[in-house]
């Protein structure tokens, strides 16, 4: 069992947990996920690690209630366990493993959207922590679904926030801000790191692509065991077949079929969908209705 | 004696129910039916069946215990080579192994040495009693990298020599295969596959579950830090090939192992499960192994038709005889000399069809069977709403790509001595589909064995 040391209700659906997980925090990097499971016929949750202690053993997450088993993890409070918690898993950020004189010689700028900030974090704050200052983009739908601005301040040089309502920083999406920066400020960045909803990181790297800018992005496919035996989060990049699980999760993202990679990800949305209300409503019938079973 | 040229039959529940239901679908022998097909048996002097046997069990010795209704010394007799006997009794395939070389079946049917090791393995679990002892302490400490057969049996072997020893395990549960991959109705998880894990851990091995070798912790730590004397390395081949055919990506197009982890560790088949999955109205299943097997009739139990599309003919289909059988009886449908080249997409993103090429049989190839070859011109479309690639699996490369001095082949598989599992690295061992690539629960056990006397051999100067 994996004790919940920490809980924190972000904005509306968004949460942060810090977990007790020895295994995990001692190896993890920035870029890893984990896996978490609630309950004995609970389902594999994978996500993305948002910081660590290695010191405490702790590991934090940052979840979004999206279906029946989130919103089972947002009932959670401190004290509670979940059954299973394994990692780290996938690769790390390639910045991990480049030296850092070569880090230094470059300019590079993170675009996080919604609760993509969360994984952006470890990436800035690691970096930060070898002297080198990123600029971070930060979108979200309106004011009060932006998190991690304050943390996000701590170790970037820049943090350039944008609301698609305007209700806080500027109006408009992510890529309008990075066209801004570079094409009406004059800045210059030899890297990108965009993570968010798909849809997001297909426009940032249309944008990047036309702006010259290299891109990574941090694909979310659905997973199940998480160490590549099984191929369900398979997508394709630059056409050869990858596992997010373990080739990934961060791909070049001027090569990665983003639309394919939306279709798979609403394989289940039925399923899903009726978990949720059922769930939330018991069995009425928009969750338990024989005909759907 | 009994002198019945045919076997003592065996109870199964019938076709038609059993292809509703995730209950087991042989029942195995009762005691006087046990007894009746044990004296069958000619207890030859020098056994053929044990030299078909991965793993040695003492046959003869096992069978004339049942003979002589001491079903617990049967028990001991069984666990002096095996740790897993209610497992291997049912899926084993004897019919290549043991029953394949007993004197019996030259004139008439082999003695059923696999129902009856599973008969004194299932007495044993329902009368608690536990064969194998611990060994005196030897204070020498020895990891495991996986918990499926090879692991296990490995595992077991060494406690048994009085070692210390944890087996990692990446996923939540341990059992490998056993518990991912082979489902319900061949071999129950609560009933079989778990008590049998739980024999183990009497011997005193500790199992971590959640730990990925690799990624939560290296071989090298293993040896560095953590104060292992040998590692073994029974990880497995978990990676599942696809075709690189047209519509591959679409949805509905599963790799075998991720529907039956779905169903078979994920439990998707029940209500009351979190994971879902989805089942087609009518699924194809491309490949004849035994997974494909287990894929097709976990499929037709969720309510689908099945077709299993297979390039070569029923000969060559490499799935065990008897599974092969039962899915016939439960209503699956062979399309056989059949291979897919595309996948049809419909507006929805889904699976809609198929491509088929029809195939003939050329001329042997390398590997002594014959080559599928296309018949030019000679296809046809295939409606279906679900695809399962059922075409094997390789191992996974974490573990190589992680660890210093580990030589692999080209395969990906890890170079193991056969006779005691030594790798290119000292004090590393490996066994099982880890290092054969995908093969049976028997020959990993087997393989286990073997390292787990290399490992002994090793630590005590004598290699």
């Amino acid at each position: 069992m994996y004790e919940i040391t920490k809980v924190e209700h972000l904005v509306d659906k968004d949460w942060l947990m810090v977990v007790k997980a020895p295994f995990v925090a001692k190896k993890c990097e920035p870029g890893q996920f984990l896996i978490v499971k609630l309950g004995e016929l609970g389902e594999r949750i994978p996500l993305t690690i948002a910081d660590y202690d290695r010191e405490e053993e702790t590991i934090t997450i940052v979840f979004q209630v999206v279906g029946a088993s989130t919103e089972k993890m947002s009932k959670l409070k401190a004290g509670d366990c979940f059954t299973d918690v394994v990692g780290p898993l996938g690769k790390p950020s390639e910045m991990i493993d480049t030296p850092i004189d070569e880090l230094k010689k470059q300019s590079i700028i993170f675009i996080a959207g919604g609760v993509g900030a969360a994984p952006v974090y470890p990436q800035v704050k690691w970096l930060h922590a070898h002297g080198i200052e990123a600029d971070v983009i930060l979108g979200a739908r309106s004011k009060d679904l932006l998190i991690m601005e304050d943390d996000l301040r701590k170790v970037a040089a820049n943090v350039y926030v944008c609301t698609d309502d305007g209700s806080y920083g500027d109006k408009g999406v992510v890529t309008d801000i990075l066209k801004k920066l570079v094409n009406e400020q004059g800045k210059k960045y030899t890297q990108c790191i965009a993570i968010g909803p798909v849809i997001m990181m297909k426009f940032a790297c249309l944008t990047t692509k036309d702006l010259g800018i290299p891109t990574i992005v941090s694909m979310n496919p659905i997973m199940i065991d998480g160490t590549g035996m099984c191929g369900a989060c398979r997508l394709v990049v630059g056409d050869q077949v990858k596992f997010a699980c373990v080739d990934g999760p961060e791909f070049d993202g001027h090569l990665v079929d983003f639309d394919l990679a939306m279709k798979r990800q609403r394989q289940y949305k039925d399923e899903e969908g009726r978990a949720m209300l059922a769930l939330q409503e018991g069995a009425t019938h928009s969750g338990g209705c024989e005909a759907d079973k | 004696m009994n002198n019945s040229m045919t076997r003592v039959p065996v109870r199964e529940q019938d076709a038609k129910v059993r292809a509703t239901n995730f209950d087991e679908v042989c029942l195995g022998y009762n005691d006087e039916e046990a007894v009746l097909e044990a004296e069958r048996c000619l207890n030859c002097k020098n056994p053929l069946c044990m030299k078909g046997c991965p793993v040695s069990i003492h046959i003869p010795d096992f069978i004339t215990k049942i003979k002589e209704k001491d079903i617990a010394g049967a028990a001991d007799v069984i666990a002096l080579s095996s740790a897993l006997p209610a497992v291997c009794g049912r899926v084993c395939p004897q019919e290549t192994q043991c029953e394949g070389k007993c004197v019996r079946g030259i004139k008439g049917e082999a003695v059923s040495i696999g129902k009856l090791e599973r008969y004194v393995a299932d007495w044993a679990r329902e009368h608690d009693y536990v064969a194998a002892k611990a060994g005196e302490p030897n204070g020498k400490k020895v990891a495991v990298i996986g918990s499926g057969p090879s692991g296990l049996t490995c595992a077991g072997d060494l406690a048994k020599l009085g070692y210390d020893v944890t087996i990692f395990e990446a996923f939540h549960q341990p059992g490998g295969v056993l518990v991912y991959g082979i489902p319900e109705f061949r071999l129950p998880k609560d009933r079989v596959v778990r008590p049998e894990i739980e024999n183990v851990k009497k011997l005193g091995v500790k199992i971590d579950t959640n730990v990925i070798v690799g990624r939560s912790l290296t071989i090298d730590d293993l040896l560095n830090d953590e104060g292992f004397d040998a590692v073994f390395v029974g990880s497995g081949a978990g990676l599942p090939r696809f075709m690189n055919i047209p519509g591959e990506s679409a949805n509905g197009v599963y790799s075998a192992n991720e529907f039956l982890t779905r169903n078979n560790l994920m439990k998707a088949f029940r209500e009351d499960a979190d994971t879902p999955i989805k089942v087609g109205k009518k699924v194809v299943v491309v490949g004849g192994g035994n997974v494909a097997m287990d894929a097709a009739r976990t499929a037709l139990r969720l309510g689908a038709e099945v077709h299993v599309v297979y390039r070569r003919s029923e000969e060559e289909l490499p799935a065990r005889v008897e599974e092969v059988h039962h899915a016939k009886e439960e209503g699956i449908i062979f399309d056989l000399l059949q291979n897919p080249v595309e996948i049809y997409v419909d507006e929805n993103d889904w699976v809609k069809g198929m491509k088929i090429q029809r195939m003939k049989l050329g001329e042997p190839d390398a590997s002594g069977r014959r080559r599928p070859e296309e018949i030019p011109g000679d296809v046809y479309d295939l409606d279906c709403d679900m695809v399962i690639m059922s075409l094997g699996t390789s191992p996974n490369p974490l573990i190589k790509q992680t660890t210093e001095g580990l030589d692999t082949n080209k395969h990906g598989c890890i170079i193991a001595k056969e006779e005691n599992g030594q790798t290119s690295k000292t004090a590393v061992f490996a066994g099982g589909d880890a290092v054969t690539g995908a093969a049976t629960v028997i020959l990993a056990m087997g393989a286990g064995k073997a390292a787990a006397k290399g490992i002994d051999d090793f630590l005590n100067g004598r290699a």
